[in-house]
């Protein structure tokens, strides 16, 4: 970084012969005392927030996942036992399998099929304007919106099940089967992050050369070998970025669950995932909120963990 | 095009009608995709129409209501405070956007612009929060609220994301790519940090700006999470709140539940579709980079 704009102003000051009146001298100290402060009063309200609202919760979770707090006492220090009650408890153990397998089948889903989209919307062609924004509607819209419509899609009555009638095919019972619940919700997940994604692949493949694809045409490659030797190495960083966010927050996913199995998570709580777990052992007035940290915590790492996978991965790709 | 300059030779003809199949081919895949991202939402705005003396679990599906009607929007109205929740959700999703956009470019402009002792730390301080995801630090944030006495107030929904760290750093990112000879002459001119940051650093980076202001309003208005957590009453209850209680009770009534989904996302379409342009053109020119 180049000198900043305070630097050069605060040289013009030294500069100046050091005889000044007491008066003036008095005026330039304070000037110094604001241009100290100033800084940190730009910052005061996003630090402040940042430290209150993000790392302290993150702190005061640590602290309580060691006790035995309940909503409305502090409780008392209980070393590691919430966590090896969390190892024996099967309702954890679920959640944890579900929250992972949203994370396997959800992440190359969202990988790929966005970039496909990139790809087909990435020609400035009439009318692609209209194309891409209508794509991205689905981001727009609400969770809950998107998760009511397709609830009301996948009734045993609804759309889906009334075009398979047509094909002669028995309804399908989406809403009450206990993987195909999972599975509708993850679809649910595609089909909402899927324009998200590609507009980040947009902005990346506007990044590719065009001649790269102008000499393999020449050279004689077909669409499919070019998106695999050009357009996939040239956007090669983007998917592990876009693998990484998809992979956090497939593994944080709450509402779509929520609201497509119900709050308590379909038929013997099966289809709970590890944040509906947490929300639901950890509040009300009888929350045990000590138990409900110390989900938190295995949530914290292994998002974590997730994370540095993935750019892990990207970096043993490069070497 | 370079590709162009290279074939001449080849003969017209042929070139053509491969061109055309391609371009009908690309349109045909739009017109599908476009079909899958958008049909659900057509089918609920058709649901929402259809009046009650008509049978909406036909098959095959009709697309088009028989009777347009209105009742149903009505009939939210008349089930739960529809217009309250969408009025929290405003004040929610306007407070957001303000806080965020101020609160985000302030610390911005200090972590790119200023020298100062500490800068580093403050700007570790930000990268950290990213780290931790809301989903996990929930629970301590709800107990916060209860010792600030502020459960159960938009207040409390707006706190904890009013200036999201990934903002600020966004914004530092805008402030970085600036360069540093506009400031300087204002420095010349005995301009003070203050009206640096908002006559010449801020102009500058508008598009990030709507970007910010953008994300902040969307991400307000869909939160679902948190506000769950926090609101208890239902006089606070924000929109998607609201909707969830919708369904929960009056689930057998599809045509009500789907008026009210339309009640909430008609907005953010219509939003969105006027400040598309601009959004694209934000991201595009590496709000979101990888």
């Amino acid at each position: 970084m180049s000198t900043s704009t305070p630097t050069v102003a605060a040289k013009g000051a030294a500069g100046r012969p050091r005889t000044a009146a007491p008066g003036r001298r008095a005026g330039r100290t304070a000037a110094r005392t604001h241009k100290a402060f100033s800084p940190w009063l730009f910052l005061a309200p996003g630090l402040l927030i940042t430290l209150a609202f993000n790392l302290y919760p993150f702190l005061a979770t640590v602290w309580k996942s060691f006790t035995d707090a309940r909503t409305l006492t502090t409780g008392d220090f209980v070393g590691f036992d919430n966590f090896t009650a969390l190892v024996h408890d099967d309702q954890f153990w679920v959640a944890l399998r579900n929250s992972a397998l949203y994370v396997a089948l959800v992440v190359p889903c969202l990988v790929f099929l966005p970039l496909l989209l990139a790809l087909l919307v990435q020609r400035h062609i009439p009318g692609i304007a209209f194309f891409r924004s209508a794509y991205y509607t689905p981001v727009v819209a609400s969770v809950v919106v998107v998760a009511l419509m397709w609830v009301w899609m996948l009734d045993d009555r609804g759309f889906v099940n009334g075009v398979l009638r047509l094909v002669g095919i028995d309804p399908v019972p989406f809403l009450s089967n206990q993987w195909l619940l999972l599975l509708s919700s993850m679809a649910l997940t595609v089909w909402k992050g899927l324009g998200y994604y590609m507009i980040i692949y947009l902005a990346a493949l506007a990044n590719v050369p065009k001649e790269l694809h102008e000499a393999a045409e020449v050279d004689g490659a077909g669409p499919i070998r070019r998106f695999v030797s050009i357009t996939m190495p040239s956007v090669r960083s983007t998917m592990v970025l876009v693998a990484a966010l998809s992979s956090v927050s497939a593994f944080k996913v709450f509402t779509e669950v929520f609201l497509i199995a119900g709050p308590t998570g379909g038929p013997g709580g099966d289809d709970t995932t590890l944040v509906m777990l947490i929300q639901r052992v950890g509040s009300g007035l009888q929350g045990r909120t000590g138990y409900a940290s110390a989900m938190s915590i295995v949530l914290f790492l292994l998002t974590l963990v997730l994370m540095l996978l993935v750019l892990r991965a990207d970096r043993k790709d490069k070497g | 095009m370079a590709a162009a300059a290279h074939t001449p030779a080849q003969p017209r003809p042929e070139r053509v009608p491969r061109r055309r199949t391609v371009r009908a081919l690309r349109y045909t895949a739009l017109l599908i995709v476009l079909l899958i991202m958008i049909g659900p939402f057509l089918w609920q705005l058709s649901t929402s129409l259809k009046g009650t003396t008509e049978d909406i679990y036909t098959s095959p599906p009709r697309l088009l209501p028989e009777h347009p009607t209105f009742a149903n929007y009505q009939g939210v109205a008349d089930i739960i405070p529809v217009w309250d929740f969408v009025l929290n959700s405003v004040k929610v999703a306007v407070s957001n956007v303000l806080t965020n956009v101020a609160g985000a470019a302030m610390a911005g402009y200090a972590l790119s612009r200023l020298r100062f002792r500490g800068r580093a730390a403050a700007a570790a301080v930000f990268v950290l929060a990213l780290l931790v995801p809301m989903e996990a630090t929930m629970l301590a944030q709800f107990a916060t609220m209860r010792t600030l006495e502020l459960n159960n107030t938009l207040v409390a929904v707006v706190l904890p994301g009013c200036i999201g760290a990934m903002n600020v750093l966004l914004m530092r990112n805008a402030f970085d790519n600036l360069p540093y000879e506009i400031e300087e002459a204002a420095v010349i001119d005995g301009a003070n940090v203050w009206q640096r940051f908002t006559r010449i650093a801020l102009p500058a980076v508008k598009g990030t700006l709507a970007v910010v202001a953008i994300f902040a309003f969307m991400g307000a208005w869909d939160d679902f999470l948190w506000p769950l957590i926090v609101l208890s009453d239902s006089d606070h209850f924000t929109l998607t709140v609201g909707l969830n209680f919708l369904h929960g009770t009056f689930s057998n009534n599809q045509r009500v539940v789907a008026a009210g989904t339309v009640i909430a996302v008609a907005p953010l379409i219509v939003m969105f579709a006027c400040l598309q342009r601009f959004f694209f053109k934000g991201v595009g020119e590496g709000a979101v980079k990888g």
